[in-house]
């Protein structure tokens, strides 16, 4: 089953697309690019370009999945919005995933890890996994400082993801190379059961973890002195 | 007609996520869904709260317009979006919503200016638009004054805001008076029973010096200061404040300073045809003016029904199915959402 993966929770604007078979996840064409700045124009043509390099068209796909986040929201709802349209046109099952989860899952290699995306304002998304790449805490947002803390108390002995290279520092944790940013051939294999299963798709909402930045009208000032 | 190509518009550049299908002038469908509530108690217009409400809204409302025009997406020729100007995280929920609606249907997509979809719905209601036409665009965002010689390929800005945006100046004096967010629709309502003359607040940029400089060019900002004077010396000497007095003063200030200088743009460039757009088009005041005093002048005000002055997906299909006719190449796949989009830019 050919199916498209797009993730743009970090600044790595990632499309894949995966054969999915009864016995594991296979890519099959993968473009990715790290621009912070431009994943709306980034993304599309990714994505027009992994179905070309596959030499597959959209009514091939079988399923979509999506990184949710967190991350910055402007980046990351393009990568959403791409998915549900998408999903929408051709008639097929949209799936999120946690983007942290394809951090830390392949990066729990038996002992917990903390993984940990740019949150921008100084602070990190971040959580917690156990040496088999279940998410033990998160997703959450705080400052480096707090999400060091947090994950050396769970246990974590090393620290993975672009926000932990970013603060490696305050983490007090040992910095693993890779993975850097969400893999996409994890996103589908944390996807995968659904896919075979022809789960019903969902509705993709993306993990904002912040409220937005909204000030209240307040009492006008008066103009008269 | 029915083989005029079948165009889908889609609108998302402040707070209102449209999705409108056109056949050639034709409308068929005109889906909208609005956050407008959602920011009230902010009185204005919250750019995250509306990129968030864009991004839950564009499959349902996409839905709805499918559904109305009793088409599918497989049926339509190509898709249109605004790529600006408006709040960049907004508009960049439509534009990648545009491109993942292309992708998946195989069809081109046309990133357009939104001041142009502005005046290019009104031949939705009235036909094709005799060119040159001068254009008067009036919302919450935008106060322009344009000359349109040819909507497919550019149009020209002649004057424009150089502080508040006249939609601006009726919320903020709605503010003032106690009346609800948006302000255009209750100041309408409150003026209605009020003495247009009974205050004479300032008319921006009219003095001859004013002139010189801003010929077409308006201000908003000093006629909101003047009425907030106002009403606060009321205030303070304990007098209550005559609202509907206050609202067709304030109202008939800025449709008379809108319509004189629409006005004399078509008279001095010799054009015969006025289009009115935007939120404020809606104005009653505006509309009724406008055509007294083109009628003097034999020009010929067209103004489209409410629901198409303001941001809607229609305007957009509008002037995709525009260009589409015109023979304008599509734009590229990565096409960005630009905040500032210039006037001069028709489409990316
Ligand atoms: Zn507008």
């Amino acid at each position: 089953m050919l199916v498209l993966v797009v993730d743009s929770s970090t600044p790595a604007v990632t499309a894949a697309l995966v054969e999915v078979s009864a016995d594991g996840v296979a890519s099959r064409a993968h473009r990715c690019t790290v621009d912070a700045r431009a994943h709306g124009e980034l993304l599309a043509p990714q994505v027009d370009a992994v179905l070309a390099d596959a030499d597959a068209r959209p009514r091939d796909l079988t399923a979509i999945v999506a990184g949710l986040g967190p991350g910055p929201f402007t980046g990351l709802r393009v990568g959403l919005v791409t998915a549900a349209t998408m999903g929408q046109v051709l008639g097929i099952p949209t799936y999120g995933v946690c983007s942290l989860d394809a951090i830390g899952y392949p990066a729990a290699a038996g002992e917990p890890v903390l993984a940990a995306s740019d949150a921008r304002r100084k602070e990190l998304y971040w959580a917690v996994y156990d040496g088999a790449g279940q998410r033990l805490v998160g997703p959450e947002v705080s400052t480096p400082a707090v999400a060091g803390a947090r994950a050396r108390e769970l246990g974590a002995l090393v620290a993975v993801g672009d926000g932990a290279h970013r603060y490696a520092e305050v983490l007090d944790l040992p910095v693993r190379v890779e993975p850097r940013y969400p893999d996409a051939t994890v996103l589908a294999m944390l996807a995968a059961e659904r896919i075979r299963a022809g789960a019903p798709g969902e509705r993709l909402t993306p993990l904002y973890l912040r409220r937005p930045d909204a000030v209240a009208a307040t009492g006008r000032k008066p103009v008269l002195p | 007609m029915a083989d005029e190509p079948l165009i889908l518009g889609i609108e998302t550049s402040c707070d209102e996520t449209g999705v409108g299908i056109v056949r050639g002038h034709t409308l068929l469908a005109d889906a909208l869904a609005s956050s407008v509530e959602e920011h009230a108690r902010f009185g204005g217009v919250v750019p995250e709260v509306a990129s968030r409400a864009h991004l839950e809204a564009i499959v349902p409302t996409m839905q709805r317009a499918l559904t109305e025009a009793g088409v599918t997406l497989a049926d339509i020729d190509a898709i249109a979006v605004t790529s600006g100007p408006g709040l960049a995280g907004a508009l960049l929920v439509g534009v990648a919503a545009a491109k993942g609606y292309a992708l998946a249907a195989e069809k081109p997509v046309y990133g357009v200016n939104h001041l142009a979809a502005h005046v290019a719905v009104d031949t939705l209601e009235h036909g094709p638009l005799p060119e040159p036409a001068i254009a008067l665009l009036v919302s919450g965002g935008h106060s322009s004054l344009l000359l349109v010689d040819d909507l497919a390929r550019g149009v020209t800005p002649l004057g424009a805001t150089i502080d508040d945006a006249a939609g601006e100046a009726f919320d903020k004096v709605a503010r003032l008076l106690g009346l609800p967010f948006p302000g255009g629709p209750p100041i309408d309502r409150e003026a209605r029973a009020g003495d247009a003359a009974s205050i004479a607040f300032p008319r921006g940029l009219t003095a001859a010096k004013d002139l010189a400089a801003h010929r077409y060019d308006f201000s908003f900002s000093g006629l909101k200061t003047a009425v907030a004077r106002w009403v606060e010396a009321r205030q303070r000497a304990g007098e209550p404040v005559p609202v509907a007095d206050v609202a067709a003063s304030f109202q008939e200030a800025v449709c008379d300073v809108l319509t004189s200088k629409a006005l004399a743009a078509c008279r001095a460039q010799g054009i015969e045809t006025l289009v009115i757009g935007g939120g404020v088009a809606a104005n009653s005041r505006l509309r009724a003016l406008a055509e007294q005093r083109a009628e003097k002048y034999g020009i010929r005000v067209r103004v489209p029904r409410p629901k198409l002055c303001t941001d809607n997906g229609a305007m957009v299909a509008a002037l995709g199915s525009h260009l589409v006719a015109a023979g304008v190449a599509p734009s590229r796949l990565d096409l960005p959402a630009d905040s500032a989009l210039p006037l001069t830019t028709v489409s990316v």
